[in-house]
This record gives structure tokens, C-alpha cells and sequence, in this order.
């Protein structure tokens, strides 16, 4: 698949709101003298920050943005519908979260599970939209909503430690052992995707997408040769090489840097994993294969 | 339940592109038009088209099959691309079994194109929505068309009669016979879409000769001669 | 889910004013009947006619993408003159008007009409109006016109015509409705290919057996249900064995042979006579025809005596060797065909076309047996000429089908008349299951049209004395003087190229340049992409079309170029004339030229504008109707001395071939209330009748009128009074050719009359063998086989066929530049990895190119698309778009001439006998680009620039939408 930046921010920049949301309510909810409303409200800005960023980079991914409404209208079957319904949702219950702390509203904890629920419930959604693919099995399993949720957390959670090392130092050292543990867990989880993806062999071969039963079939024109949609959106469109190159970098800066860093450098330790993270949402897109890659092999 | 279908007969698909562009000219200017083109008259020309002949070669010389492969949308029973879509611009007509796009409610996604596993659905890139196959459904119900041109354009074109068109639920059905009697398949059935299209294999006319039905007993040799003297066929006498 | 807002089904525009108007189409050569829909005065859809008799209702692929043709900014929309101090070539030119452009174009034409009227030239490219383009230039006076039938398949229409009187093109094809078993040689996709596809389709889902004998497996040989590759350029081998193997089995049509052509008939052996290897005829007996007598004599096996061919009873011996009565030695002509074959056994063959021999004796076998076990009896009484009547039409269904595969080689002639000696052994001439002539087909061998015979033809202000092009029966029937040389510029009907009944185009320019045989003036092109795809050798030519004498003039002086578009012609011209599109013109597919007849009677057509012209764009018939009556051309003045018809419609409907003659350019409504059919009096509303009637006119002869053509009573008759044949005497086919005969007779010295130049005449004795056989193209003698080891093949993608429309923004995508196909083993044998960039090189230049490996191309062979490749900027595509720079033209590696013999003559590159280029002889090698190398096609040429008047090209982006309301943000 072309990976697209804009599908690449969304992800991870929600994803990295949602994990610093379940952090932030750990914090209450573990350390509730350590935790100062301020660095909650503060925090949850964060959170509605990130999530907006990831809002309006959802936006150049829509050829037609203004009508981005209607997305939420088929819930019962689109999990990008549902996405569409849970995103919202959780930036809302961020923002109660943040204004009853930062108001003394109360209530607290109550808004702080509803939103740590939708934020599980958009992680689902958000990696739903991909491992809801039957036909790209790179996606179609449940290693893909537990690497979202676990590489999301991760990152929020390394994010969680860098603030609190200017919000609330003494949090500090909690949020990195969680991040830490975090990581590690995402790092087995997605080692997990990549080694079952690499042993994966494609259900569908050339043989089955025309229908001739030869094991010598060699495609001479698509029809087209100047490219058509098909040549563009799903095809990466780097070499083979650059594809293996992303591999070892995603994993050294989304989980040996930050694993290495959180304690002493926790802010410099989440710009590596959310580089690593868009390096791994790359290496996401670009390692699913698509069946439909079978019809556009050659052209003359 | 009606299912209208192409079924495509790749005994007879000479690979001319005739369903390419009358595909294109009768639906860019038609309820699904128009249809971008991309540099038009610059280097990589592209554009969108809801049909496309690929070619293919099977084998290896001289035991190569040179294999025109005409594809479409397979308006699939259950189609991967409708459920998945956020908008309900996907759909699936319920009269007739038809995958369409709702123009006005597509948000450009392009997830549905995504869960296709045929990649036969093109995005506009100027007007930012979805495209794909419609089967001429802005042709196939026109009354004021004679009832035998009320078929997609693509069929209308083909020379050598390669698509056929029609109801794939009805037993009886033109298309319903060709894929009974003549093996019709359907392409990636382990995707589990159900395409309602479905093609027609390559079929071999052989002629055996057998030695014996070279000579017959009005052999003109018999008025005129054996003409060869070495390799001769049975002499006249042997004939008789 | 809701309801869908966007309505799927009703029409876009639904107040737009719609209309739909009948024509024909001119995206190729194939003429289908079409339905354009307008929407607010503009295309919205063009559909196949299902009324019309040629496609029923189909369309191509080109077809469908008129529009794009139609808006094309590739058009030139205003005459244009080279601009004033500017070199030819350089592509400046400024707009004049009309009347300026028929000024210029009067006074110079006028000038050369008077004082010497060969220096005028016009040669036209796919037009399919050569019944006027001739007339005018016969009315002008100039023996140098031509199409480009030359480079096109002159050997498909001579090698079979002057065989069986018919041919495949649009004058017969496969009669696959009925046929069991069908035989495609070489590429033929083109020439009726709806009908044919059509055919095809039917066929193969009857069951039918189709085998494609061809080096590549492309084309319609993709759903062929065998593939047997072949070396080019040996078909004629493989026909002669398989013509051996069929004798060697008794497996050809006794009766048919007998009967219906001339292997009964009886040739003189007699060495020491001067009518050696000529018929033995009878002076007492019945010539039928004096002008073509047929007294022959055949050797009547049941009296064991010579008898008149006919003779009621009698029936001839096919072997054997005779003694006449006055003590001539005669043999039957079947033993000649069966002596020459002796040798051409499978096994030979095999070691020349590369097929096995077991394989080619197969094949023999499954033509002879169905041939001989599937007769085909049809109840349809008829009566031969002889007057015999026959309940049943029978027929043998064995069709084959080919083309330029065959034509376009230097052996051409004889290897297809091997092929039509092949079908009538099998007896499948016009008959049902076979081959089906279509009118004015079949005609006499050779059809009566002559070619002009001598410069006494050309004189100033008069028309020419006779056809510029023709069908020369005798030595004496060539264009050429007292000393042998030709008369006309391409040296066509000349003892070089006896029988080029179109011409060689393709010499046209070389010989202008070099004087050879004389310099001309003005050199009027139509149509014709004379400055890339149409001509072999292109740079060289390009060169010669801006070269100059020592005084600075250019030696060709004057080039107008008529086209539709920009092209890299038109950058050469002197004056440019814009041509309209098809949808704006008036046109007819008339009998006297290529009709679109069907096997069961005539049919013609015409084109009726759905468009106004655009900008100022005039038919170029309208050009030559102006041209004409202000040149005062007899044809085109009245007896008062004025113009005679108003505009070309005018033309069509009042001109008649000979005054009250009742012939014209149509055939439907004549009479004057257009009540008759075929012939008749001019009738004035004969366009609104065929408006009326979709364009087309059909003419269903009776049944028992519809096979046997060549010998059927009935139908002969009616020939004859239709006006398709000037005789109605028997068409017998040739087996033995003692046509060709006399033109070696003369090149022995054994015929009076003309004689050929002394150094020509081994030329013209080994070529024009009366029996078929086989030789290896002539290129093959001038090649160094071992450095240029392979072939190389164009042939014409469906969706480009006649129709060189990379400015069709639709038909672009499809194929938007090309490759080079190369058998994967031979291109790694060569380390060419697959769609990497190579070089091809022959002995006359090299072409960088892509390289695709295939398993679909024999491993001697490599091929490619044809005129995919375009010169940077022409068709007004950018200058980087691709047919420019990874698009190349095979062109560049065949000469047009083949290399100076001893005496430093050059011949052309061409079928000694019919003059027809031989552009697929052409020997190469191949070897990879070296790294570092640039990744463009070579060679490059200078970037061409839009010429005024042209529409600027929609950059980026655009979307055709038809009608005021425009959708999808259409510019």
C-alpha cells in the first residue's frame, strides 16, 4: 500500500493523545497527591492537541473534507465510521477531563474512565480500519488493535513522562518505568507482526486473480501505461532496499532509543518514538500487499 | 432476486480495447461522468477509465497462450467495498445487484478501494470522489432506447461478442447458461466477495486425423496417378 | 442506509437540445456504420450502427474515442504558408486564407498543367477517396499519383487478384460462418477488422478450429486454438510444402481444379518456341472474349485426345506430358505446379521456416480432410458459364486469412499467389465455408484497368492518356518509353517493378530528390505521414525533404501537405491545407474504389457531416473540386466552359464515368427518382436517401448469384450490366501463370513489343516464374546474416490500426510508447535484461529502445508496435511526452532502397514484381545500452512547436463532458 502522510499523522498523533490520556488518568488514579489539577488540565490540553493535529491531518487524506460529516453515518458497518464517532468523543471527554480539573468541576475520575474507555474504544476503531482488510493479511489480525493500542500508549506514555519532567517531576520516573514497560510489550507485540507478516504467503496468486492455472504467467500491459489509480495507491514506490532500511530504523528509534532514554532524556526519548512510530506506520503501509498489485505487474 | 452481471469470454477476447473507450465515452458524458484524463498530451498520460484490458502471457515458448483480460468492477454479492464505507456512498442496489457510488456522498477516502481486493475502483483525481463500473445503469433501464441496445456500453462495442450481459440469478439466463455450460469462474474466490461477474476459460479446438482417414476410395489419385514417386500414398491397386 | 442523492440513472443534462445523426466511420480503414449522439451540438456518444450491414452494431476501440479525435488540439484549423525567410522543416508558418492558398495553388498547378504536368505529384496516404484523388490527377495530367497501398498490402491484392480475380482486403475475406477449420497467416488484423473480430468470435464459439501461423503470438493469433511461429518471410515455403503434401495425398478438389481453373489446361513445352511455357491454344476454338481469348486446349483423359477446354464430356488429364497433333510437346498445367512442388518437401521446409515437419504435414492433413469430408452442400441451384446447371452451391470449409504479414516482404507476390493456388486446391474459391469475393470483386485476371504505356501520355493541358494506375496484363501494358525507363516518379508499371498496381509510394520522395527519373515541382501529400511512420528510412528522407540543389532551391520545390492535423509531415510543407475530421465531411466508400461490399452483394457508403467544420477547416475533396474547375479539368467544366459542379455532394451525385454511362461514385437511388439500383441516371436526392437509409446502401443478390462468382452465369450477367465488369467471359483461376509468363518471355528476348533494358532482364526472368516459389527476401543476399541474425517486425496494436492517433488523449493512455519484443532466451543470450534499454541495429541504422522480453515471439524474431513513437512535440503532445522519448519508430532501420548494385543502380527495397515495400525483410542484431547511456529513445529530433491556428493543448488536466451544462469541473 502508498502509505500517505496524512493517514500517518492521524494515526500516530491520535494514537500518542490516547496514551498520554490513559496516563494521565493512571496518574489520578495511582497518585492522586502527586497529581496537581493543573498538570492534568495541562496535560489533557495536550491530548486535545495532538488529537486536533491528528483531526486536521485526517482532513487532507478526504478528497471531499467538507462533507467529512456524513462519515459518521454508517456506524453499524464502517469502522472508519465509528472511528469517525469515537475520535470526537474522546477529544470531548478530554476536554471535560481537563476543564473539571482545571475548573474543580469533580467528577473527575468518572470522566477520566469514560474517556480512557473511548480512547481503548478509538484505538479499536482506529486499527479496526486496517486489520477489518480480510484481503491484506498483514492487517487482518488481532496483533493490529493490540499494536495500536500498545505502540499508542507507549508513545503517550513516554510523552506522559516527558511532561511530567517539566509538569510534575515526581511522577517522572512512575511514567518511564510504565512507558518503559509499555514499549517492551509493544516491542514484542509488533516483533510478533513482523515476524508472522514476513512468514505470511499471499492468499491470492496470479493464478487465482485471472483464473489460469499455469505457474508461468508473466503480465505484458495493464492497460495503461502512464500509471492509473491503481499504480499510485498501492504501491509504496521505494525500492525493495529502502523498505528493508525502514525496518531496523523504526525499531531502533520506537523502541531501543526511548527504552534507553526515558529516565534520563524522556522528551528527547518520545521524539525518537514518534519518529520510530511514523517510520513504523510507514513500514505498516508499505509492507501490506494488496491483492489487487497482482493485476499491475508489468506493462508494455 | 435479480443480479446483473458481465460475464466475460476470454475463448474470444482479442484484446482490442473496444470496451475501454466506448466504456469511457458513454459515461464520462453520463450520469457517472465525466471521467478526469491527466496530462492529457503530456508525459504519463492517465486518467480514470471503469474498464481496462490487461495482457498477460502463459507459458513459456512455443507453449505460450498470449491472454487477453478485460476487468471491471465484479459487482461482487457481497461486496468488501460497501460495508467499509464510512458514508453509505458504497452501495449495493438492492433491484439489481449493481455496486454503485453515491457521487454526491463520497468523501474520497478511498477506503473502499482498499478492501477491494480487484483494484477496480479509480478515484478521480479532480473531482475527488470514488469511481468505478456502473454496468450503464443510465443505459440499461433507458426506455427510450430499443430494448437490445438497453446493455452497457462496453458490451454493445465488443466485436467478437466477448461480454456478455445479464441477470446471473436467473438460471435461464444468457449469462446464467454460459457459466454452466461453459466453466464459467469467478476471480479470487478465496476473497469471498461472490463476484456476480464471472469469465469464461480459453477453450482448445483440436483436429485429430487418423492415418486411416487420409485415403478414401475416390482418391483422385486413381483418375490422375500417384504424383510422387517416393514418399508414394497406397497405389491404386492398394486403394482398391 | 438512505437513499442515494446522487441520482444514478437519469440523464445529466436532461433540457440539453439532443440529437443523433447516421455516418461512417474514419478512426481506421474498416468503414463501420455509426450513430453519433450530439448533446448541445457536441459529441456525447458514438455508437455502433446495428443497423449497418459491416458491423451490426459494434465499434473498436478507436471508434469510441472519436471523440477525442475530433477535439483533438492537434488539428490545424487554418491554411497555413511556410513563413516567408524561413527554412523548410522549421516548422514557422503563418496563417493565409483560403482564397490566397487556391491562388498559390492555381497558378503554380495551372503553370506546371500547361508546360510539363508529371512535375506535379500527388500522393495521399489512408484516404479512402482515390476514385476522386485518381480522377483528378488523371484529369490533371500527371501519371505520378498514388495511395500508399504500396507500402500497405499491393501483394495481398495482386498476388491473389491476378491469381483467382479476387483477394482478401475489402474485395473478399473468410467466409467463417461456415468454415470448420481457419487458417490466419501472418499479421492481418487490420481491412474489415469488426466484421473479421466479429467473425472470429462466432466461429470460435461454434466450435471452429483456428490456427495462427505468425512469428509472434499477438493479435487476433492470441485466441487462436494453435500457434505454429515461423521465421518471417518463409510462409511462401511453407505454403509450397504444405501445396506438396496435399498433391502427395490426392487431397485437393479434382473437380474443382478441373473445372474452375486452369491446371487442366495444356502449356507448351516446347523449349526452342517463342510460346514456350505459354497456353497451347486453338485457332478454331471459341475464344469467348477476344480481348482475353480463352481457346484453350485441355487433353481429355476418357478420348486420350486433345479437345477444347470444356468440351461438354470431356475431362482433362492433370499429369502426364503430350504431343499434340503438330507435334508440340504440351504438359497439363497441374503437372507444372506438381514438377515445381517435387522438392518442396516438409522437410525442407522445415529447415527454412522453422516449423517441424511432421507439424506441416499435420496441418496439410487437417485442410485436405476437412476440405475433402466436411463438404458443405447447399440447396441454391446455379449455372456455371458453361451453361451446365448444378442443384447445389458446394463448398469446402478450409478459410484462411492474411495480409501484410505475407505482403510486406520482397517475396510477397509469389508466396500469397501460393497461398491462393493453395485455397483453390482445396477448392474454397467463392464458395460457401472458403474464400467469399465481395463486389466489384471477383473481376478478370487481371482486372481491365491498364495503366497509362507511355510518356506519350503525359502532354500539357490534357488529361492523362490512360489510368495512372492499373493492372498490366502484357509487357506492352507498362508505363514506360522507347528505351525502357519509367515514365511515372515512383518507377511504378516499370520493368523494375512490372506490376505495381499502387504504386510505390514509398520511392516517391527518394526519386524526387535525386532527379532519378526526373526532378519534380510540386509534391502534394494527403494524409500521408511521409516524414516518420509512413516512410522507411525516415531521418534520411526528413533530410532529402529540406535538401537543396546548388542554385538554393529546394529539390523538391513546392510540398503541400492536406491533413487533419499536426503532423511531422506538415512541418515540411510549403503550404498547409487543414483538413476537416470525419464527422465533417462528405465522403463515399464508393464501388469504384473500395466499397464495403459484403459476400452477398454490393454495399456502399457514404459520410454525411454531424459537424460543421472546425475553424476553417475544408474537406479535401471540396479542395480538389476547386482545384479542378478553376484548372478547368475536363471532367470538372461544362461544355461552356464553366464550372461544372457546385461542391463535392454536387460532384457525387451528377458525375458518371462516361456521359449518360449511368455509373458514379454510388450505387444506391440513382435514377431519377432513385428508383434504380447500381446504374442509372444522377438522381438529385440521392445524399437525403441515403441519409434516410443510415447511410449505407445495400444490394442482396439472389442466392444462386451469391457463390461460384467467377464462373456463375447469372451473376456474371448481371455484372456486366451493372456496370462491375466490362466482359462477362470466365475468371479462371491461374494456377499456372502465363501472365507472368510473357514477362519472362521478354525478358528472354523470345516477345515482341517491349522489351525490358538489357540489365533488368535476368531480374524480371528469375521473379516472374509462372509457378509459384519460394526465395528468401532480397535483403537476405545484401545482409551479413551472421552479424544482423534476426528479424524485425512492426505491426499495428487493435486500438491504433490505421489510425496513427497518438493526439487522442484516450487512445494515448493506451499505448503510450513502445517497446521492442525480444524472445526472453534470445534477449539474455544478448545480457538485454527485461525493461532495460538496448540498442537494435541494422545495416542501414540504430534505434535505442526499451526492451520487453516475451514468450510470444519465435526467438529470430523481434517486433514492436508501429508509429507509437512520435517525434518530439508533433501531434501537439509535449516535447517530453512519452511517444517522443521512450516511444521509437522501427522505421528507422529499413531502407527504402536496398544497396547499389555493380552498376551503382539501386532498386527499391521491394517485391520485384508488384513494387511492394519491403519493410518486414529488414535483418538486425541487438545488443544492451551501455550504463551511463541517456534513457531515451534514439534518435531524437528537434521539438516540433504548435503552428498557428491550433487550439493550445489542456495542460495538466481535462475532462470531457458533452453539452452547454459541463460537469466534473471540465475546463
Amino acid at each position: 500500500m502508498h502509505p500517505a502522510l496524512s493517514v500517518i499523522f492521524l494515526t500516530t498523533l491520535i494514537g500518542a493523545g490516547q496514551g498520554l490520556f490513559i496516563a494521565l488518568f493512571f496518574c489520578e488514579l495511582l497518585a492522586p497527591t502527586a497529581t496537581t489539577p493543573g498538570f492534568l488540565a495541562g496535560g489533557s490540553a495536550l491530548v486535545l492537541l495532538l488529537c486536533g493535529a491528528g483531526l486536521i491531518a485526517s482532513f487532507f487524506h478526504l478528497g471531499h473534507p467538507e462533507r467529512a460529516w456524513r462519515a459518521a453515518t454508517m456506524w453499524r458497518t464502517s469502522w472508519l465510521s465509528r472511528e469517525v464517532i469515537a475520535l470526537p468523543a474522546f477529544m470531548a471527554a478530554a476536554f471535560a477531563y481537563g476543564v473539571a480539573h482545571w475548573s474543580g468541576a469533580g467528577h473527575t475520575l468518572l470522566i477520566g474512565v469514560v474517556g480512557v474507555l473511548l480512547a481503548l474504544t478509538l484505538f479499536i476503531c482506529t486499527a479496526m480500519i486496517y486489520a477489518a482488510i480480510k484481503v491484506l493479511k498483514e492487517w487482518a489480525h488481532p496483533l493490529t488493535p493490540v499494536n495500536f493500542i500498545l505502540l499508542g500508549s507507549a508513545s503517550g506514555m513516554t510523552l506522559a513522562a516527558a511532561y511530567a519532567g517539566f509538569a510534575a517531576p515526581e511522577l517522572t520516573t512512575a511514567l518511564a518505568q510504565a512507558a518503559v514497560v509499555l514499549t517492551s510489550l509493544a516491542l514484542l507485540t509488533r516483533g510478533a507482526a513482523l515476524v508472522r507478516n514476513a512468514r505470511l504467503s499471499p492468499a491470492s496468486t496470479l493464478q487465482t486473480a485471472i483464473g489460469i492455472r499455469h505457474p508461468r504467467i508473466v503480465q505484458k500491459a495493464q492497460g495503461a501505461m502512464g500509471g492509473s489509480y491503481n499504480t499510485r495507491e498501492f504501491f509504496h514506490g521505494k525500492s525493495a532496499n529502502f523498505v528493508r532500511t525502514i525496518v531496523p530504523v523504526f525499531l531502533v528509534l520506537t523502541f531501543f532509543v526511548p527504552l534507553a532514554l526515558v529516565f534520563s532524556l524522556p522528551l528527547l526519548a518520545f521524539l525518537a518514538q514518534y519518529g520510530g512510530l511514523m517510520a513504523e506506520r510507514w513500514y505498516f503501509f508499505a509492507e501490506a500487499r494488496h491483492p489487487q498489485n497482482l493485476y499491475y505487474q508489468g506493462k508494455s | 432476486m435479480t443480479q446483473l452481471a458481465l460475464v466475460i469470454d476470454l475463448n474470444v477476447c482479442v484484446g482490442c480495447h473496444a470496451c475501454v473507450t466506448n466504456c469511457k465515452q458513454w459515461n464520462t458524458s453520463g450520469a457517472a461522468g465525466s471521467l478526469t484524463d491527466c496530462n492529457p498530451y503530456e508525459a504519463e498520460p492517465n486518467g480514470t477509465f471503469f474498464n481496462r484490458v490487461q495482457t498477460f502471457e502463459v507459458g513459456s515458448f512455443p507453449n505460450t497462450e498470449t491472454v487477453h483480460f478485460p476487468k471491471s468492477c465484479l459487482h461482487c454479492e457481497d461486496p468488501a467495498c460497501v460495508p467499509v464505507c464510512p458514508t453509505g456512498a458504497s452501495y449495493k442496489r438492492k433491484e439489481d445487484g449493481i455496486v454503485l457510488v453515491d457521487y454526491d456522498k463520497c468523501i474520497g477516502c478511498k477506503y473502499c478501494s482498499w478492501a477491494c481486493p480487484y483494484g477496480v475502483r479509480e478515484f478521480d483525481e479532480q473531482r475527488k470522489v470514488m469511481t468505478k463500473c456502473t454496468l450503464c445503469v443510465d443505459r440499461i433501464y433507458d426506455q427510450s432506447l430499443p430494448e437490445e441496445r438497453r446493455k452497457p456500453s462496453c458490451v454493445l462495442a465488443c466485436p467478437p461478442g466477448a461480454r456478455l450481459f445479464g441477470d446471473v440469478h436467473d438460471p435461464e439466463s444468457e449469462v446464467s447458461v454460459a457459466i454452466r455450460e461453459r466453466g464459467g469462474y469467478v476471480l479470487m474466490p478465496e476473497a469471498n466477495t461472490k463476484p456476480a461477474n464471472h469469465y469464461l476459460p480459453r477453450r482448445k479446438t483440436a483436429l485429430k486425423i487418423r492415418d486411416e482417414e487420409l485415403y478414401r476410395s475416390d482418391n483422385p489419385h486413381k483418375i490422375d496417378g500417384a504424383p510422387f514417386d517416393k514418399d508414394l500414398p497406397p497405389t491404386n491397386e492398394e486403394l482398391n | 442506509m438512505s437513499s442515494p442523492i446522487h441520482d444514478p440513472i437519469s440523464p445529466p443534462s436532461p433540457d440539453a437540445k439532443t440529437e443523433t445523426k447516421t455516418t461512417t466511420c474514419y478512426m481506421c480503414a474498416c468503414r463501420c456504420g455509426i450513430k453519433v449522439h450530439l448533446r448541445d451540438g457536441e459529441v456525447r456518444y458514438i455508437e455502433g450502427n446495428p443497423d449497418h450491414p459491416l458491423n451490426k452494431g459494434v465499434i473498436c476501440a478507436k471508434g469510441g474515442s472519436g471523440i477525442m479525435k475530433q477535439y483533438s488540439p492537434a488539428r490545424l484549423t487554418k491554411p497555413l504558408r511556410r513563413k516567408p525567410g524561413t527554412e523548410r522543416g522549421a516548422n514557422e508558418f503563418e496563417e493565409i486564407s483560403w482564397d490566397e492558398t487556391f491562388d498559390i495553388l492555381e497558378k503554380r498547378l495551372s503553370h506546371l498543367r500547361a508546360t510539363d504536368p508529371k512535375k506535379f505529384a500527388l500522393f495521399t496516404g489512408r484516404d479512402q477517396m482515390q476514385a476522386l484523388t485518381g480522377l483528378f490527377a488523371r484529369q490533371f495530367g500527371t501519371p505520378n499519383y498514388a495511395a500508399h497501398g504500396g507500402f500497405c498490402s499491393v501483394n495481398m491484392a495482386a498476388g491473389m487478384i491476378y491469381t483467382i480475380g479476387g483477394s482478401f482486403w475489402e474485395f473478399g475475406g473468410p467466409d467463417l460462418e461456415r468454415a470448420k477449420v481457419f487458417y490466419m497467416i501472418g499479421t492481418a488484423e487490420d481491412h474489415h477488422s469488426n466484421p473479421l473480430k466479429s467473425a472470429i468470435g462466432e466461429f470460435k464459439r461454434n466450435g471452429g478450429r483456428f490456427v495462427a501461423i505468425n512469428p509472434v503470438r499477438s493479435g487476433y493469433a492470441a485466441i487462436a486454438d494453435e500457434w505454429i511461429p515461423i521465421k518471417p518471410g518463409t510462409d511462401g515455403a511453407l505454403i509450397l510444402a504444405i501445396i506438396r503434401e496435399i498433391i502427395a495425398l490426392g487431397l485437393y478438389d479434382r473437380d474443382f481444379l478441373a473445372r474452375y481453373t486452369n491446371s487442366g489446361q495444356l502449356v507448351n513445352q516446347d523449349e526452342a518456341s517463342k510460346e514456350f511455357g505459354m497456353f497451347v491454344r486453338n485457332p478454331e476454338g471459341d475464344k469467348i472474349n477476344p480481348l482475353r481469348p480463352h481457346n484453350f486446349y485441355w487433353w481429355d483423359r476418357l478420348s486420350n485426345k486433345p479437345v477444347d477446354d470444356h468440351t461438354k464430356g470431356a475431362d482433362p488429364c492433370l499429369y502426364g506430358t503430350f504431343t499434340l497433333p503438330d507435334g508440340t510437346t504440351a504438359k497439363p498445367a497441374f503437372q507444372l505446379l506438381k514438377e515445381r512442388v517435387a522438392d518442396c518437401t516438409p522437410e525442407w521446409a522445415e529447415g527454412i521456416t522453422g516449423i517441424s515437419a511432421d507439424t506441416i504435414k499435420r496441418i496439410a492433413h487437417e485442410m485436405g480432410v476437412t476440405a475433402r469430408d466436411q463438404k458443405i452442400e447447399l440447396p441454391i441451384p446455379w449455372t456455371d458459364w458453361w451453361g451446365e446447371e448444378h442443384e447445389t452451391v458446394t463448398g469446402n470449409p478450409v478459410a484462411f486469412h492474411a495480409m501484410r504479414g505475407l505482403a510486406a516482404h520482397s517475396n510477397g507476390f509469389q508466396t500469397i499467389r501460393s497461398l491462393a493456388i493453395l485455397m483453390s486446391l482445396l477448392g474454397t474459391i467463392d464458395r460457401p465455408g472458403g474464400f467469399r469475393h465481395k463486389a466489384p470483386y471477383p473481376r478478370a485476371i487481371p482486372p481491365n484497368a491498364r495503366p497509362s504505356k507511355g510518356p506519350e501520355a503525359v502532354q500539357p493541358n490534357t488529361p492523362l492518356g490512360g489510368a495512372p494506375l492499373g493492372w498490366p496484363e502484357t509487357p506492352d501494358d507498362l508505363f514506360v518509353d522507347a528505351n525502357g525507363q519509367p515514365v511515372r516518379l515512383d518507377k511504378g508499371f516499370s520493368w523494375e517493378h512490372p506490376l505495381s498496381a499502387h504504386g510505390l509510394m514509398h520511392n516517391a520522395i527518394t526519386n524526387a530528390w535525386r532527379g532519378d527519373p526526373y526532378p519534380i515541382d510540386t509534391l502534394l501529400l494527403f494524409m500521408a505521414n511521409m516524414a516518420w511512420n509512413s516512410s522507411m528510412n525516415t531521418s534520411q528522407v526528413r533530410d532529402m525533404l529540406t535538401d537543396k540543389n546548388a542554385d538554393g532551391g529546394y529539390k523538391i520545390p513546392f510540398i503541400v501537405v492536406c491533413d487533419a492535423f499536426q503532423s511531422e509531415t506538415t512541418a515540411f510543407a510549403d503550404l498547409i491545407l487543414p483538413d476537416t475530421t470525419y464527422l465533417e465531411r462528405h465522403d463515399c466508400m464508393s464501388m469504384l474504389d473500395r466499397p464495403i461490399s459484403e459476400y452477398d452483394g454490393p454495399v456502399d457508403s457514404v459520410r454525411i457531416p454531424v459537424l460543421p467544420p472546425t475553424g476553417e477547416c475544408k474537406p479535401f475533396q471540396e479542395v480538389l473540386v476547386e482545384l479542378a474547375s478553376r484548372l478547368k479539368l475536363p471532367a470538372f467544366t461544362s461544355a461552356e466552359g464553366g464550372r461544372k459542379f457546385k461542391n463535392y455532394p454536387d460532384f457525387v451525385v451528377n458525375y458518371e464515368t462516361a456521359p449518360g454511362s449511368g455509373i458514379g461514385f454510388l450505387t444506391g437511388w440513382r435514377g431519377k427518382d432513385g428508383e434504380k439500383a447500381m446504374r442509372g441516371e444522377p438522381n438529385p436526392k440521392q445524399w437525403e436517401m441515403y441519409e434516410k437509409n443510415g447511410c449505407f446502401f445495400q444490394y442482396h443478390l439472389p442466392p444462386s448469384s451469391q457463390y461460384m462468382r467467377n464462373w456463375n452465369k447469372d451473376y456474371m450477367e448481371w455484372a456486366q450490366q451493372a456496370g462491375m465488369r466490362r466482359d462477362n467471359d470466365p475468371i479462371i483461376i491461374h494456377i499456372y501463370s502465363e501472365l507472368l509468363q510473357g514477362f519472362r518471355l521478354a525478358a528472354e528476348g523470345k516477345r515482341p513489343g517491349k522489351q525490358p533494358p538489357d540489365e533488368l532482364r535476368e531480374r524480371i526472368a528469375t521473379y516472374f516464374d509462372p509457378l509459384p516459389f519460394w526465395y528468401a527476401p532480397l535483403e537476405d543476399d545484401q545482409s551479413d546474416l551472421k552479424k544482423y541474425p534476426l528479424n524485425a517486425l512492426t505491426q499495428r496494436p487493435m486500438a491504433m490500426y490505421h489510425s496513427w492517433d497518438s493526439q487522442n488523449a484516450w487512445l494515448r493512455q493506451i499505448h503510450t510508447y513502445n517497446y521492442l519484443n525480444v524472445n526472453t532466451a534470445t534477449a539474455l543470450a544478448a545480457g538485454i535484461a527485461d525493461e532495460s534499454w538496448m540498442w537494435v541495429e541494422s545495416q542501414w541504422g540504430k534505434v535505442r529502445c526499451l526492451c520487453r522480453h516475451s514468450e510470444a515471439v519465435e526467438p529470430g524474431t523481434v517486433w514492436t508496435w508501429n508509429a507509437i513513437g512520435k517525434a518530439s512535440g508533433a501531434w501537439n503532445l509535449t516535447g517530453d511526452a512519452n511517444e517522443s522519448k521512450q516511444g521509437f519508430l522501427l522505421n528507422h532501420l529499413i531502407s527504402e532502397e536496398l544497396r547499389a548494385n555493380a552498376d551503382g543502380k539501386r532498386f527499391s527495397n521491394s517485391d520485384p514484381i508488384t513494387g511492394q515495400a519491403a519493410w518486414y525483410d529488414v535483418r538486425v542484431r541487438i545488443y544492451p545500452a551501455e550504463a551511463g547511456e541517456p534513457e531515451h529513445s534514439y534518435p531524437q529530433f528537434a521539438t516540433m512547436e504548435p503552428t498557428p491556428g491550433m487550439e493550445t493543448r489542456k495542460m495538466g488536466w481535462q475532462a470531457w463532458f458533452a453539452g452547454n451544462k459541463k460537469k466534473g469541473g471540465a475546463q
